[in-house]
């Protein structure tokens, strides 16, 4: 038994995906013992009953307005008040831009190793395994703390909820932030509103096929269809085609969607290190050499331009009879 | 300005990985510099000719990272470190240990990195550095300005931008976009091979009580092989429909 504490995201106003994700990952890790999720900004407390009904026993809501906005001071100062207080056996939290930024720090402070990035986690006799990919996707590793208390990051998309059902105690905890040395001065939405890209259950992407920016209006119009999100190789995005932060690749968001429908995309190493983990790839493009078709589980080997539009009408037939 | 900048050497990404007694093989490897690093790299050079100064480039590495420093000379830095990390078994805290106990003595104004490798890709030495010089950090950045004592920065959050403000001295992260690297030139090339670089052994730092690792790796492996694909047949018509039912009732992927 381990008491585990589980730090929550909201983006939006919504909890994000991967914050309940964490979730069933914790109730392996803590085998019976408490469950404590932290959530933070002055939205926290309508995350509450959600998080109850994925594990947790208790959420501490901080609530200060300092943390409706992300600062690495502001949250890591706050994180650290929480941390005292609940003494964690083990402390999960996303793998999302925050994460990656937060955690490292936390875990220096505190004197604590890191496994960055996991993607499943198993409890074997005393030890907890972690296990995350490493050289972009090609090959994984099992990696455990030997030396403190288990600390990871958990990638979006790969640990399947578990819904459970509970009562939750809710702690309000004011933190004391003070100094804060980076100041944000400004947000810009480039992202269109939906679906993340690193949380979407289903990818329609567009490499340098799609010819142009009108391009993609037939890929987005699936995306729609499924639910999804649309995203570009790096070929895509260095054309001008799109913005960059649609890119998928080695440099670029990484994804691991339960579909993910590649259009026009030969395939370049680059781009595989960022969707091949994918659970089933779908892959169309008009030349059958392309190296995409060797990781795909379906190939059509055509047109997009035709065969999207088609696929959307088709998909929307099926959808509407089951 | 004194400019920092923190190196690792990595595979190229384009190298298929193998095994050997267990772990990943490097021979035959080719190795270059993070790409990520190599960002933080010419950024360094950039601010270099804006405000002047030096810009040195760090790495713990086996030998052949010495080559990763040699390609930064080349593009310009002036001075380089390397930490001889042969037959040491470290992971980040120990890594950041390391260059903890190198950096604190010496004066920076600014210290740039990748925001993540991409061999291991942990991404979690620039923040742990940025703690144990109890400096304030900004990672995945895409654009730098410094006036005086403050920074305005761009970083990229999933997509969206940032802008930041925040007062030197400063530990960033680059992100792709941030800049496009220069190719180190011939003259770079034949004054990097007269400069000197400097060799730190482990022992020499008299760190060894907190030079312990809190992570292992248990096992590496592949991922299980997947099936051909299967590549549709007959009319596009029919292929599409065929594709619809299978991503339903075999893939059961909507």
């Amino acid at each position: 038994m381990r008491k585990v504490l589980v730090v929550t995201e909201a983006k939006a106003g919504n909890l994000r995906g991967v914050s309940l994700e964490s979730l069933t990952a914790a109730q392996r890790i803590a085998d019976g013992g408490e469950i404590i999720a932290v959530a933070f900004g002055s939205d926290a407390v309508h995350y509450a009953n959600v998080l109850g009904k994925h594990g947790a026993n208790k959420v501490y809501i901080v609530g200060n307005q300092e943390l409706d906005v992300y600062t690495t001071d502001a949250y890591s100062q706050s994180l650290r008040q929480v941390i005292d207080e609940v003494v964690p056996e083990a402390i999960l939290m996303p793998h999302t831009s925050i994460g990656k930024d937060l955690a490292p720090r936390i875990a220096a402070r505190l004197g604590l190793g890191l496994i960055s990035d996991v993607i499943d986690v198993q409890v074997e006799e005393d030890d907890v395994i972690f296990t995350r990919p490493v050289f972009s996707g090609k090959a994984f590793e099992k990696k455990k703390v030997v030396s403190g208390i288990p600390f990871a990051t958990v990638r979006p998309n790969n640990i399947p909820v578990e819904e459970i059902s509970g009562t939750i105690e809710i702690v309000h905890f004011y933190a004391e932030i003070k100094d804060l040395r980076t100041i944000v001065k400004e947000v810009i939405r480039k992202t269109a509103g939906g679906v993340d890209l690193s949380e979407a259950k289903v990818v329609i992407s567009g490499g340098r096929g799609v010819k142009s920016s009108d391009g993609f209006k037939p890929l987005q119009e699936l995306a729609e269809v499924l639910g999804g999100a649309v995203g570009a190789s790096r070929g895509a995005c260095d054309a001008e085609f799109c913005d960059y932060s649609l890119q998928i690749g080695q440099t670029g968001k990484i994804v691991t969607p339960d579909l993910y429908i590649a259009c026009g995309i030969s395939g370049a190493i680059q781009h595989l290190a960022g969707m091949s983990n994918s659970k089933v790839i779908v892959a169309i493009n008009k030349d059958p050499e392309a190296p995409i078709f060797q990781i795909a589980d379906y190939g059509i080997v055509g047109d997009l331009f035709e065969v999207v539009p088609l696929l959307a009408e088709e998909l929307k037939k099926v959808l509407v009879n089951s | 300005m004194n400019i920092l900048v923190l190196m690792k050497q990595t595979f190229d990404p384009e190298e298929k990985i193998a095994f050997q007694y267990g772990t990943v093989s490097e021979e035959g490897v080719n190795f270059i510099i993070n790409p990520y690093d190599e960002y933080a790299i010419e950024e360094g050079l950039l601010l270099r000719a804006l405000h002047c100064g030096e810009v040195t480039v760090i790495t713990v590495g086996t030998e052949r990272a010495e080559n990763g420093l040699r390609t930064a000379l080349a593009m310009g830095a002036d001075n380089a470190i390397i930490v001889n990390s042969e037959d040491l078994n470290l992971d980040e805290y120990s890594t950041v240990k390391i260059l903890e106990s190198i950096i604190k003595n010496r004066e920076f104004d600014i210290i740039l990195a990748g925001n993540v490798a991409v061999d291991y890709g942990s991404g979690q030495i620039g923040p742990r550095l940025a703690e144990e010089l109890n400096i304030p950090q900004v990672t995945t950045i895409t654009k730098l300005a410094i006036v005086g004592n403050e920074a305005v920065i761009e970083r990229d959050v999933e997509g969206d931008k940032e802008v930041v403000m925040v007062t030197l001295p400063v530990l960033v992260t680059a992100q792709q976009g941030l800049n496009e690297p220069r190719y180190p030139s011939l003259p770079g090339i034949t004054k990097a091979k007269k400069k000197p670089i400097e060799r730190i052994e482990i022992d020499d730092l008299h760190i060894e009580d907190v030079l312990e690792v809190k992570t292992i790796t248990t096992e590496t492996f592949f991922a299980p092989k997947k099936g051909a694909g299967r590549i549709l047949e007959g009319d596009i018509e029919a292929q599409v429909s065929e594709l619809a039912i299978l991503l339903r009732s075999e893939a059961k992927a909507i």
